[in-house]
């Protein structure tokens, strides 16, 4: 048996236009590497380059969030459903705005992770399939 | 060329709830049926940031409205938010963030305390493309519409007075 991985439009350009694919792990970070070995590019959509879920992109494992279950460490076992769905988010504040005015450590990192994590998700929109 | 097409009492609702939050940024969506493009189930969301410049779903919300949507073959059709001291027209943040490609972004100005400015966009790989809006006055006449064009503010509708 195997993990049912439901995969939002905006990514589905990795995997044939699929809604749903399957995969195996015993951890997220496990499963995200197997996805990406058929999938090539899922995983870096995902994670970032610190090696941790991105911030504005939610997965779940059945019903919960998995940032309540260890993350990238998250236990999964065969049935398990694991849900991605980028963050719906946005705002007037422009983070070239944010990043001009924050002259605290703690919100310029949270401004670069938002940074980061935008750009992640807007990077590869070339690739998104048309609905 | 596209066009957002919405029933008034929608367009209403969305207002009174982006009025509701004021001044901070509201949030939500129009489901509708998949492939049809037409906006039928007003489902007004927390916005977890709570911000007078940020909006975020909640994501166990954003879980459950998902599902929801999927188990009735809808798809969000129109994703809004309200913008409480600036223009209704996307941010760079609201552009980097845009994850639905087949999504109405529809955004309300609520800067001005009488009068409000709705407008709709397309924001598909990094790209804003502004569209009309066609308000469908279902309850009067479903052939009537009034239509907002490229920013148009409706500064001259009166929602009090909308014959309902």
């Amino acid at each position: 048996m195997a993990i049912e991985v439901r995969i939002p439009t905006i990514l589905r350009s990795y995997t044939g236009g699929a809604k749903v694919v399957d995969g195996t792990g015993d951890t997220l970070a496990d499963l995200l590497t197997d996805l990406d070995s058929r999938h090539g590019g899922l995983r870096g959509r995902l994670i970032t380059d610190a090696g941790t879920l991105h911030r504005f992109v939610n997965v779940y494992v059945n019903d919960e969030d998995v940032r309540f279950l260890g993350a990238l460490d998250a236990k999964l076992s065969d049935g398990d459903s694991v849900t991605i769905l980028p963050a719906v988010a946005g705002g007037a504040f422009g983070f070239a705005a944010a990043a001009a005015i924050s002259s605290h450590g703690a919100a310029a990192a949270a401004i670069s992770s938002h940074g980061a994590a935008a750009a992640a998700i807007s990077s590869h929109g070339a690739a998104v399939a048309a609905r | 060329m596209h066009v957002l097409s919405i029933d008034r009492s929608i367009i209403d609702a969305i207002v009174a709830h982006a009025r509701r939050d004021h001044p901070d940024e509201a949030c939500g969506v129009v489901a509708g049926p998949v492939g049809s493009d037409t906006p039928t189930r007003h489902i007004p969301m927390d916005n977890a940031a709570r911000s007078m410049t940020f909006y975020e779903f909640d994501s166990m919300e954003h879980l459950r409205v998902w599902r929801e949507m999927d188990d009735r073959d809808e798809e969000p059709v129109v994703i809004y938010h309200s913008h409480t001291a600036t223009e209704a027209y996307p941010s760079r943040t609201d552009v980097s963030f845009a994850g639905e490609p087949g999504a109405h972004y529809l955004l309300v100005s609520t800067r001005e305390p009488d009068a409000e400015e709705i407008r709709s966009f397309r924001i598909v790989d990094g790209v804003v493309a502004e569209e009309p809006v066609r308000v469908v006055e279902a309850g009067v006449d479903p052939h009537a519409v009034q239509s907002y064009m490229f920013g148009q503010s409706p500064a001259t509708v009166d929602y009090e007075c909308s014959g309902r």
